[in-house]
C-alpha cells in the first residue's frame, strides 16, 4: 500500500498526460492535471519553508554552532513572509500585483535578494579566473583542442578578436577571429551539442517511460520510511 | 577619457600578468587570494574608466532583430521573464531591449513569468523601460503584465490550449476579459512572436519543447551565456535567432540604436560591459597560457632532472 | 572578546552609518525625509551585503556567513509569497470558494469539485514535515513525478530527438553549380559556398560522430574507433565553446556588481 498506491498515482498520471497529446477528448483532463501539478508546487514551497524553519528553529534549540545565524534567517525569513503575505506597503493594497513598485516586498527584492543572489554567482568568476590559472592544463590532444576552441570564442566575443584580425581580407575572411567563433558555433558546437541533445532526450524518454510503467520506484525512498 | 581609460588599464593589467608570469617561472604557486585581487582590479578599472567599442550584429542575433522590425504594428509579442538576479547583469538588457522594440513597433506585449524573481524584475522593466520612455503606452491596450506562475513546465502545457485557464486575472488583479489585449487571444499559439529569456529551467529550452514546436510559434530565446551554447541545436529550425550572453545583448543594443535615433542617448548597460569584458577575457587567457608554460617548464625541469 | 573582529565591525558600522547618511542626502529633494532615509538605508545595505558576500574570496568571516543566512531566509519566503499569491489566490480559490474570492478581492469563476484534489495532495505533502506520517507524502511527490514524466515523453522525443535528427539532414553541397564554378569561386569567404559546405559537412559528419562516442555497446575500433575519435575531437570543441561562454557570463555577473558598486552606491561611474 505504501509503494503500490504512489507507483499506481505515477501511472496513471504519466499516462493521461502522454494520451492528451494524441486525443483531443483527453486535452482537458491534461490541463488540469497540469493545473494539479501547479497548486502543488507552491505547496512544495511552503514544505521547503518549513523544513527550514524546523532545521534552524532545531539548531537554535539545541546551541549547535553558528547557531546565532540561524537567528538571522529566521528573522529574515518571517519578516519577508509577512511582507508579502500582507502585501505590507502596496499601494493598491490587496488587489494589487503582490511586486508593484514601491512595496516592501519589492524593496527587499531590490535591496536584499538581488545584491546576494548576483553576489554569491558573480563570485564564479574569481573560481573561473583561479582554475585556468591552475587547472587548465594542454596535456594531451583532446585538452588541447579544447583550449583552443575556448581562446578563440574567448577572443572571438569580443571587440578585441575583431582589432587583432581586421586585416584580413575578404576572400579569407573566416579567419577573422569573429567569423571563426560564428563558424564554430554554427558547426561544431552545433554538432556535438545536438549529440548530447540526442542522447540526453532519448535518456529522458527511457527514465519517463521506466517511471510511468513503474520499473523505476527511487523517487520513493527507502521502504524504511 | 574611454582612451585614456584603455591604455591605464592596460598598463595595470600587463604589470600584474608580468608579474605573475615572473612568480610562475620561478616554481612559486601565486596565492588564489593574489589572483582573485588581481581579477578584481582588473575588470574595476575597466568598469571605472567607462571602456566602450562599438558592436555589429552577428546574423543569429539580426534574425531576432528583423523578426520584430517586420511584424505588422499591432503583432502580439509574449515576453517571458525566466531568470533571477543571478542572471540580471547579462540577460535584462535583453529584456529592456525587447520591450523598447516592440513598443516603439506598436506591437503588443504580454509580459509573464515563471521564475518568482521575474515578477519582480518585470516590475523594474516596467519602471526603467516602459513607465520612463514610453509614457504614452497604456497598459492593457500596449501592454499587459500577467505575471508570475508556479509549475515550470505545467503552465506552459496550459497555456498552448487556453490561456484564461492558466490566468484568470492580470498580476494586478484584472480580469483578463477585460484586457483589450486579451480580445482575440485565446492560446499561446495566438502569439505572432515568444521571447523567452532566461538560462535556467524553466526556460527558453522549456518554451521550444511545450510551445514553439506543438502550437508552431516563432520562439527567439535570450539566453544566459551559461546555457547560448545548448540552444544552438534549436537553430534555425525551431528558434528564429538567439541572443547569447551579454555580446548577443550588446549587439542588439547597437542595432537599435542605430535603426532608432531616439534610443541613441539612453542607457545601454551590454554595451557598457563589453570593454571590462573584453580585459577579463585578456586576462583568464593570459592566466590560461602562463599556467601551461609556468607547468610545462616544471615538467621539463622534473624529466631533465 | 578578541580586538581584531570588535575593531572590524566597529569600522563596518562607522561606515556603514556614514555612508547610509551621505545616501540619503543625496535623494532628491521634493521626497520626504523618511523615504531618503529608507532609500539610503536601501543602497547601503545592498552594498554591504554585496561586499560581504565578496570577502568570502578572503576567507570566511560572520559578515559572510550573515549574508548567507540571511539569503536563505529571505528567498524561500520570497518565493512562498509569489507563489501564495499569484497560484493558490489566482488558480485555486477562483475554482472552490467564492467566498475566500471576495476576501482576496479576486474574480470567483465557478465551483469545480475535482480542484479540491490538489489542495488535498499539498496538505499530503506537508505530512513530510511529520517524522511518522512521512510515508503519505509519497502520493503528492508520485504525482508530481508522473507529471513531470507525461509531459517530458512526448516533448523530448518530439523536440530533442526527432527534430534534431530532421535537422541534421542537410545538404552537403550548398548551392552547388557544377565543379567548375565551385573552382572559379574558390575563397575562404565567411559567406562563401566552401565554408558553406564544411559547415554542413562538419554538423553531419560531427552529430553522427558525436553519437557514435556514445555508443559503448560495442569496442572502439577501426573504423568504429575513428568515428569515435573524431567525435571526441567534435566534443572537445563543443566544451571549448562552453567554457567560453562560461566565462563570459561569470564575468558578465561580476561587471554588473561592480558598475552597482561604482554607480549606485558611490556614484564614481555615470550612466
Amino acid at each position: 500500500m505504501k509503494r503500490t498506491i504512489p507507483v499506481i498515482i505515477t501511472s496513471v498520471v504519466g499516462t493521461v498526460l502522454i494520451f492528451s497529446v494524441f486525443f483531443p477528448s483527453g486535452r482537458t483532463l491534461g490541463e488540469d492535471f497540469s493545473l494539479f501539478f501547479d497548486i502543488i508546487a507552491v505547496f512544495a514551497f511552503f514544505l521547503g519553508g518549513g523544513n527550514l524553519v524546523r532545521i534552524h528553529i532545531t539548531k537554535i534549540y539545541r546551541q549547535r554552532p553558528d547557531w546565532g545565524f540561524s537567528i538571522v534567517t529566521l528573522i529574515g525569513f518571517f519578516i519577508t513572509l509577512t511582507v508579502g503575505l500582507f502585501k505590507l506597503g502596496n499601494a493598491e493594497g490587496i488587489s494589487g500585483s503582490v511586486t508593484a513598485a514601491g512595496s516592501l516586498l519589492q524593496e527587499i527584492f531590490v535591496n536584499i535578494i538581488t545584491p546576494l543572489s548576483s553576489t554569491m554567482y558573480a563570485l564564479l568568476a574569481f573560481y573561473v579566473a583561479s582554475a585556468s590559472y591552475r587547472a587548465f592544463r594542454a596535456k594531451n590532444r583532446e585538452a588541447t583542442i579544447l583550449l583552443i576552441a575556448a581562446f578563440i570564442i574567448l577572443l572571438g566575443r569580443t571587440p578585441f578578436g575583431m582589432m587583432l584580425t581586421q586585416w584580413i581580407p575578404e576572400s579569407f575572411s573566416i579567419l577573422q577571429i569573429p567569423n571563426l567563433a560564428v563558424w564554430i558555433m554554427n558547426s561544431a558546437n552545433l554538432a556535438g551539442q545536438r549529440a548530447i541533445l540526442i542522447g540526453v532526450g532519448l535518456g529522458v524518454v527511457a527514465m519517463s517511460l521506466r517511471l510511468i510503467l513503474g520499473m523505476d520506484r527511487t523517487y520513493l525512498g527507502s521502504d524504511s520510511e | 577619457m574611454s582612451n585614456i581609460g584603455v591604455i591605464i588599464s592596460l598598463i595595470i593589467i600587463s604589470g600584474g600578468l608580468l608579474a605573475i608570469l615572473i612568480y610562475s617561472l620561478r616554481g612559486r604557486d601565486v596565492d588564489r587570494r593574489i589572483i582573485f585581487l588581481f581579477v578584481f582590479i582588473a575588470v574595476a578599472s575597466a568598469v571605472l574608466f567607462n571602456i566602450e567599442f562599438k558592436e555589429h550584429p552577428t546574423l543569429i542575433v539580426k534574425k531576432v532583430f528583423d523578426k520584430i522590425e517586420n511584424l505588422p504594428s499591432g503583432s502580439r509579442v509574449l515576453i517571458s521573464f525566466d531568470y533571477d538576479p543571478a542572471m540580471k547583469p547579462e540577460v535584462h538588457p535583453m529584456a529592456n531591449s525587447f520591450v523598447r522594440h516592440c513598443l516603439v513597433k506598436g506591437h503588443k506585449l504580454c509580459l509573464m513569468s515563471l521564475w518568482p524573481q521575474g515578477q519582480a524584475l518585470m516590475t523594474e522593466t516596467l519602471e526603467e523601460v516602459i513607465l520612463e520612455e514610453f509614457p504614452e503606452a497604456r497598459y492593457g491596450e500596449d501592454y499587459v503584465m500577467l505575471g508570475y506562475k508556479a509549475g515550470n513546465e505545467g503552465v506552459l502545457n496550459v497555456i498552448i490550449t487556453d490561456f484564461r485557464k492558466m490566468y484568470a486575472t492580470d498580476a494586478r488583479g484584472t480580469n483578463i476579459d477585460s484586457i483589450p489585449i486579451f480580445k482575440e487571444i485565446k492560446s499561446a499559439k495566438d502569439m505572432d512572436l515568444i521571447l523567452p529569456i532566461g538560462g535556467g529551467k524553466p526556460g527558453p529550452k522549456e518554451w521550444i519543447l511545450f510551445v514553439g514546436d506543438p502550437g508552431n510559434v516563432p520562439v527567439a530565446p535570450g539566453l544566459a551565456a551559461v546555457v547560448a551554447p545548448l540552444i544552438y541545436p534549436y537553430y534555425p529550425k525551431q528558434a528564429i535567432g538567439l541572443l547569447g550572453g551579454v555580446k548577443g545583448a550588446a549587439e542588439y543594443e547597437s542595432e537599435l540604436r542605430q535603426k532608432y535615433p531616439r534610443f541613441r542617448d539612453v542607457y545601454a548597460p551590454a554595451l557598457r560591459m563589453m570593454g571590462p569584458q573584453t580585459l577579463a577575457h585578456i586576462v583568464i587567457m593570459a592566466f590560461i597560457v602562463i599556467g601551461n608554460i609556468a607547468f610545462f617548464r616544471r615538467k621539463r625541469s622534473e624529466t631533465g632532472a | 572578546m578578541r580586538k581584531g573582529p570588535v575593531i572590524i565591525t566597529a569600522v563596518v558600522v562607522c561606515l556603514f552609518i556614514v555612508s547610509w547618511i551621505i545616501k540619503a542626502v543625496n535623494v532628491p529633494a521634493e521626497d520626504s525625509v523618511f523615504r531618503a532615509f529608507a532609500q539610503g538605508f536601501g543602497v547601503t545595505f545592498a552594498a554591504f551585503l554585496t561586499l560581504a558576500v565578496m570577502s568570502f574570496l578572503y576567507r570566511d568571516n560572520p559578515f559572510y556567513k550573515f549574508a548567507e543566512h540571511l539569503y536563505v531566509g529571505v528567498s524561500a519566503a520570497y518565493a512562498m509569497s509569489l507563489g501564495f499569491w499569484t497560484t493558490i489566490v489566482g488558480n485555486l480559490f477562483p475554482r472552490i470558494s467564492e467566498g475566500l474570492c471576495n476576501w482576496f478581492e479576486v474574480p470567483y469563476t465557478e465551483f469545480e469539485w475535482h480542484f479540491l484534489i490538489p489542495p488535498a495532495l499539498g496538505i499530503i505533502l506537508l505530512m513530510r514535515l511529520s517524522p511518522k506520517g512521512g510515508w503519505i507524502s509519497r502520493w503528492a511527490l508520485a504525482f508530481i513525478v508522473g507529471t513531470t514524466a507525461g509531459l517530458n515523453l512526448p516533448r523530448f522525443l518530439r523536440s530533442d530527438f526527432i527534430e534534431q535528427i530532421s535537422a541534421t539532414f542537410l545538404p552537403l553541397l550548398v548551392n552547388w553549380h557544377g565543379i567548375g564554378d565551385f573552382f572559379s569561386n574558390l575563397s575562404l569567404s565567411a559567406s562563401g559556398q566552401l565554408v558553406s559546405i564544411l559547415t554542413n559537412v562538419v554538423i553531419v559528419v560531427g552529430v553522427f560522430c558525436g553519437i557514435v562516442y556514445f555508443f559503448f555497446s560495442k569496442e572502439h575500433k577501426g573504423a568504429f574507433g575513428a568515428a569515435s575519435r573524431f567525435g571526441i575531437w567534435i566534443l572537445m570543441i563543443t566544451f571549448g565553446a562552453s567554457f567560453g561562454y562560461t566565462v563570459m557570463g561569470r564575468i558578465s555577473l561580476l561587471v554588473g556588481r561592480l558598475t552597482f558598486l561604482g554607480h549606485d552606491w558611490l556614484g564614481l561611474i555615470t550612466r
